[in-house]
C-alpha cells in the first residue's frame, strides 16, 4: 500500500484539475475524485502491473464522470452549473488574465463532452494519444478526429466571440 | 525531398509536441511555407497554452481532507472488505452453534454507545438522504401512523421534532436496523432541498446520558447526545452552525415529553 501511496498521491492534483475541467462544478469533482481514488485502492491488486498508473486512474476517472453525465442527462439537466469562480485562479493572476482565463473555460464548455476530454486529456495533462485513446476506450484514430474537431470549435468559439463579454473584448484590444 | 506528406495528424503533433525531432522539424519548414496553416497551428498552441495556464491552479490548490489518499487507505483497511465478510459469514455457518463463539473474537469489535450513534446516524444518512425514490418509509402526512409504530418497537413514546421554525420541514420517517435494535429515523429537508436526519434509539445502558458532542465523516457532519437512556443524533451536510442550533433545538424539544 505504500507503494500505492506514493504512486497515485502525486497524480490527485491533476485527477483533480481534470474533473473540475469537465465537470465545471468544485463539489461534484471532487466527489468523482473520492470516488475514483477509493475505486483504485480497492482495486489495486487488480490493476495490470505493467500498464501506466495514470491512464489506470485517468480511466477510472473518465468512467465514473460519463456514468455521472448520463445519469444527469436521464434526468433531464445540466451537470455544468457552476462558473469557475475568480479566486480559483489564485492570487498570481493579474485581474485581466482571470476574466481571459475565465472566458476560455466558457468556451471550453461550450464543446461537447467527448471533444472536450480529448483536448483536456492531451492538451492539459500531457497523455499521450496512445494513453489518451486506451482512457476513452476509442481508436486512436478517433482521438485524432475528435482532437481536430475539439480545436477547430474552440478556435471558432475564440474567434467568434458573439458570446464573449464585452470586458473581456477591450481587455484584449487594450492589451 | 522525398518527405513524406504533413498530414492533419503531423500538425496536431506537432502542438503537442509528440514528434520526433526530425519529423518536427519537417513540419517547421512546411509551415515556413504555408503561412495559412501556420496560422491556424499558432492559433491551436495558444489554446493550449492558455488552458494549461487556466487550469494550472486547480491543481495548485491544496487537497481536501476527503481526497487524502492516506485516509483512504486506512479507512479500507479497517472496513474488512465485504468478500471478506462473505468469507467470515460462511465459516460462522459452516462451524455454527459451539464453533460460532471462537470466530467472534476475530471480527472487528463494534463500537457502542455514543460513537456506535453517531455512526448509525451516518449511515443512514448516507443510505437514505441521496435516495429520490423512497427517503422515508412513511410521510410526513401520515405522522400519527409514524409515531405510533416508531413508539412500539423502540418500547417507549418517541416525539417527532419540529424544526419548521428553523426552516426544515418533515418528510418523514422509518425504523432502522442497528447493532443495538431498532432506531426510529426522521428527515427533513428546506427550500434549497438539503437534507437533514435525525436518529434516535434507547442506549441500553451504555451512555444514557450524554453532552452534545459533534462528529464528522466526510464531508457528512452531525451531533449526537443522550438524556435519560435515550440517544439523539442529527446529521446533514448543512454548516456545523446551523446544525447545532438544530440540534439544540431538538433536545429541547425532546426533554419536554
Amino acid at each position: 500500500m505504500d507503494d500505492m501511496l506514493h504512486q497515485v498521491e502525486p497524480l490527485i492534483p491533476a485527477l483533480r484539475r481534470y474533473a473540475r475541467a469537465l465537470m465545471r462544478d468544485r463539489a461534484s469533482a471532487d466527489d468523482l475524485v473520492q470516488d475514483c481514488l477509493e475505486r483504485a485502492v480497492s482495486r489495486w491488486y487488480q490493476r495490470r502491473r505493467d500498464g501506466d498508473v495514470r491512464a489506470w486512474l485517468f480511466t477510472i476517472l473518465h468512467n465514473l464522470a460519463v456514468n455521472q453525465f448520463r445519469k444527469a442527462a436521464s434526468r433531464g439537466r445540466h451537470v455544468a452549473i457552476e462558473e469557475i469562480s475568480e479566486d480559483s485562479f489564485g492570487e498570481a493572476a493579474s485581474q485581466e488574465q482571470k476574466l481571459i482565463y475565465q472566458d476560455v473555460l466558457a468556451k471550453l464548455a461550450r464543446l461537447p463532452e467527448d471533444q472536450r476530454a480529448v483536448l483536456l486529456l492531451v492538451a492539459v495533462e500531457d497523455l499521450s494519444y496512445a494513453e489518451a485513446a486506451k482512457v476513452l476506450g476509442i481508436p486512436v484514430g478517433t482521438v485524432m478526429s475528435r482532437l481536430s474537431r475539439a480545436r477547430e470549435r474552440l478556435q471558432q468559439e475564440i474567434e467568434g466571440g458573439a458570446a464573449q463579454p464585452s470586458n473581456v473584448v477591450s481587455l484584449r484590444s487594450a492589451t | 525531398m522525398n518527405h513524406r506528406p504533413i498530414t492533419e495528424d503531423d500538425l496536431h503533433a506537432y502542438v503537442d509536441q509528440a514528434l520526433e525531432p526530425e519529423r518536427s522539424r519537417e513540419v517547421s519548414a512546411y509551415l515556413d511555407d504555408h503561412p495559412d496553416v501556420a496560422k491556424r497551428v499558432g492559433a491551436f498552441a495558444g489554446q493550449r497554452d492558455l488552458l494549461r495556464a487556466a487550469l494550472a491552479p486547480i491543481a495548485e490548490e491544496p487537497l481536501p481532507a476527503a481526497l487524502n489518499l492516506a485516509r483512504i487507505i486506512e479507512n479500507r483497511r479497517r472496513r474488512p472488505s465485504r468478500f471478506g465478510w462473505a468469507v467470515a459469514a460462511m465459516l460462522l455457518l459452516s462451524i455454527g452453534g459451539a464453533g460460532g463463539w471462537v470466530m467472534h473474537g476475530a471480527l472487528p469489535t463494534s463500537p457502542s454507545g455514543m460513537v456506535a450513534l453517531a455512526q448509525e446516524a451516518a449511515d443512514s444518512y448516507a443510505v437514505y438522504a441521496p435516495d429520490h425514490e423512497r427517503p422515508v418509509e412513511m410521510r410526513a402526512s401520515d405522522t400519527t401512523q409514524l409515531v405510533q409504530w416508531v413508539s412500539s418497537r423502540l418500547h417507549r413514546p418517541v416525539k417527532v421534532p419540529n424544526l419548521s421554525p428553523s426552516g426544515y420541514r418533515l418528510m418523514g420517517g422509518r425504523l432502522v436496523a442497528t447493532a443495538h435494535g431498532p432506531a426510529a429515523m426522521f428527515m427533513y429537508d428546506d427550500d434549497h432541498g438539503s437534507r437533514i436526519v435525525v436518529l434516535t434509539r434507547p442506549m441500553n445502558g451504555t451512555d444514557g446520558n450524554a453532552p452534545m458532542t459533534p462528529h464528522t465523516r466526510d464531508d457528512v457532519a452531525g451531533f449526537a447526545w443522550a438524556d435519560g437512556g435515550i440517544g439523539y443524533s442529527l446529521v446533514g451536510q448543512a454548516p456545523t452552525d446551523s446544525l447545532r442550533s438544530l440540534a439544540n433545538e431538538v433536545r429541547k424539544q425532546a426533554r419536554t415529553i
